[in-house]
């Protein structure tokens, strides 16, 4: 559409002033994190040094949160992937009975607020004795995480074509044969999609372990962060905004990764072509 | 392993046969999904009636009460207070916030420069990628009595610095969830926008339509199904905050911005009220339900 070039020079001035809106609370964490006297307000810093991030890098008790978030979130991630890949397998491939309810059932879920089931599910780990304990924690984040994932993948699968599974088939390979050698290399870029969407979600998470995990070594970056700074009030602005840049990043790179795995595209169409 | 002989069988026992097989495929999924997601839900409704408790007599001998949890809400001043400071969250920060800006957002960059395009979006972006922790972190420390909006403030004006998490702790809260969430509907929108094909609106030009008729009449019907469907997924995303609003302000100061999660989570893990705390739950859960089943109506989706 044609606008006259008073409206386009408004249009560039109402998104620029958004863009600065959108990047100055952001800014300020960046800038205060290499300052050495960081105050609460964004400032040019007086001189740049990278102490703040070697005091949080120091403290064993932040690089242990880092390994259990570790841990936690590339646990979960991989249970997920694995159980909605067979999942997807026979939503994309069978006819069988109950194919939809499953699927509406999971469709349901989606998108249903998992803070409301906190309580119940908190009374549920102390019946079972699972408080506290990191495994039971990752497992009902993957239950969690499951109905996205399923979802996702399954749309993902049905774009492999089934012909290049009818072949190996042919040649005589069993279906799970033909999941692991012909489907699962097509399914790469779905696979690290769904991959990268659980553990940026699971490692953003505060909720879940702050409710379920009680030993303080047992914490998650997430809920150390909070500790850390949350309840002492803000002091160190520097350090915060170090462990908080830390903290943030390996989830900022992997979505960026995603981005460029996902722009190249799924062309599955020329590998039936052979 | 399968015979591959079926592949060629009566369709009947292949049908069979894919149902055992669908079966094998979908049993870890059912047991996590039974486990950890549809007993909390059942156990939700159960617990609701029960009293409860984290620690004390109660702890011991669980009890069925009936309604008394549900008569209880009738006469809990909180809990109005909690709907209603959940209404006004979700209202202006899911309906008017997030959906309409993101929708200016994504209508004003259409047709601008790609690189212009793309500072725009990674602006708005990065504050939907950071943990929501840190998005807390950032907006107290941006509000603060002597963070960088009182110092834009103070700088330019001879307004005092103002206490804003105190003074506005509502409008502080929904502000820093529109700053976080606004990508999602501008992601949304950018696509539906990007689909409309350009002879559309030409031909209306052509007809001598003014540009506020284009958008009102062509443009908003054509992203209708957008509009209905980002509308109920941000909602149902709004329901559930509690990170973000607890760490910004714990529901304070006194019941502020105490929504229904953060007065679920009050009263069953400080007051130790189970019981009570998932008769509040049960209201967020069929909130959410309905929205859900809303949604999938108009979604219509093919499964």
């Amino acid at each position: 559409m044609k606008i006259g070039k008073t409206e386009k020079f408004v249009h560039h001035a109402i998104l620029s002033f958004m863009a600065i809106l959108f990047i100055l609370p952001l800014l300020w964490m960046l800038v205060a994190s290499v300052d050495t006297s960081a105050i609460q307000s964004l400032k040019i810093p007086e001189a740049l040094t990278l102490d703040n991030y070697k005091s949080v890098l120091e403290d064993p008790s932040i690089i242990r949160s880092f390994v259990v978030g570790l841990f936690l979130s590339g646990g979960q991630s991989i249970i997920v992937v694995f159980i909605s890949v067979l999942a997807a397998y026979p939503l994309s491939r069978y006819k069988a009975n109950y194919k939809k309810p499953f699927l509406y059932t999971i469709l349901f879920l989606t998108s249903l607020p998992m803070t409301a089931v906190i309580v119940p599910v908190f009374q549920l780990f102390l019946l079972l004795n699972f408080v506290d304990s990191l495994w039971a924690v990752m497992l009902f984040l993957s239950g969690t995480s499951l109905p996205y994932a399923i979802w996702m993948m399954k749309n993902f699968m049905d774009s492999v074509p089934v012909e290049l599974e009818e072949s190996a088939w042919i040649d005589g390979a069993s279906v799970w044969q033909g999941i692991q050698k012909v489907v699962s290399p097509l399914m790469v870029p779905g696979i690290f999609t769904v991959l990268i969407f659980t553990y940026t979600g699971s490692w953003g998470n505060f909720f879940v372990p702050y409710i379920l995990i009680q030993s303080p070594d047992k914490m998650p970056a997430s809920v150390t962060i909070f500790q850390f700074f949350g309840n002492y009030g803000l002091v160190n602005y520097g350090q915060l905004a170090a462990f908080s840049v830390l903290y943030s990043a390996p989830i900022v790179l992997l979505y960026y990764l995603s981005q460029r795995y996902m722009s190249k595209g799924f062309s599955f169409g020329g590998a039936s072509k052979g | 392993m399968e015979n591959r002989n079926s592949m060629t069988d009566t369709s009947k026992r292949k049908k069979l046969s894919d149902n055992v097989k669908s079966s094998i495929f979908l049993s870890p999924a059912w047991i996590l999904l039974l486990v950890f997601f549809l007993t909390p839900m059942v156990l939700t409704i159960i617990f609701s009636f029960t009293n409860l408790a984290l620690t004390g007599a109660q702890a011991q001998n669980l009890r069925f009460i009936g309604f008394d949890n549900f008569i209880k809400m009738f006469n809990d001043v909180n809990l109005y207070n909690s709907i209603a400071k959940t209404l006004i969250f979700v209202l202006f920060s899911a309906i008017l916030g997030q959906c309409f800006l993101g929708f200016l957002i994504a209508f004003l960059m259409k047709g601008k420069n790609a690189t212009f395009r793309r500072i725009i979006g990674i602006a708005v972006i990065a504050a939907w990628v950071t943990p929501e922790v840190v998005v807390a972190f950032s907006w107290v420390a941006f509000l603060g009595d002597s963070g960088t909006l009182n110092s834009i403030i103070t700088s330019i004006s001879d307004i005092e610095a103002i206490a804003f998490l105190f003074e506005y702790p509502m409008v502080s809260v929904v502000v820093a969830n529109i700053w976080r969430g606004t990508a999602f509907s501008m992601m949304a929108f950018q696509t539906a926008l990007d689909d409309i094909p350009v002879e559309v609106e030409e031909a209306a030009i052509m007809d001598g339509a003014t540009r506020w008729k284009i958008v009102w009449n062509i443009t908003i019907p054509m992203v209708k199904g957008t509009i209905t469907t980002n509308l109920m997924l941000v909602t149902l995303q709004t329901l559930g905050v509690f990170t973000l609003i607890y760490t910004m302000t714990g529901g304070g100061p006194g019941n502020d911005t105490m929504t229904l999660p953060v007065y679920m989570y009050q009263q069953a893990f400080v007051s130790y009220q189970l019981g009570y705390g998932t008769a509040i739950s049960l209201i967020i859960l069929t909130i959410g339900a309905i929205f859900s089943i809303l949604y999938m109506k108009f979604l219509k989706v093919k499964v």
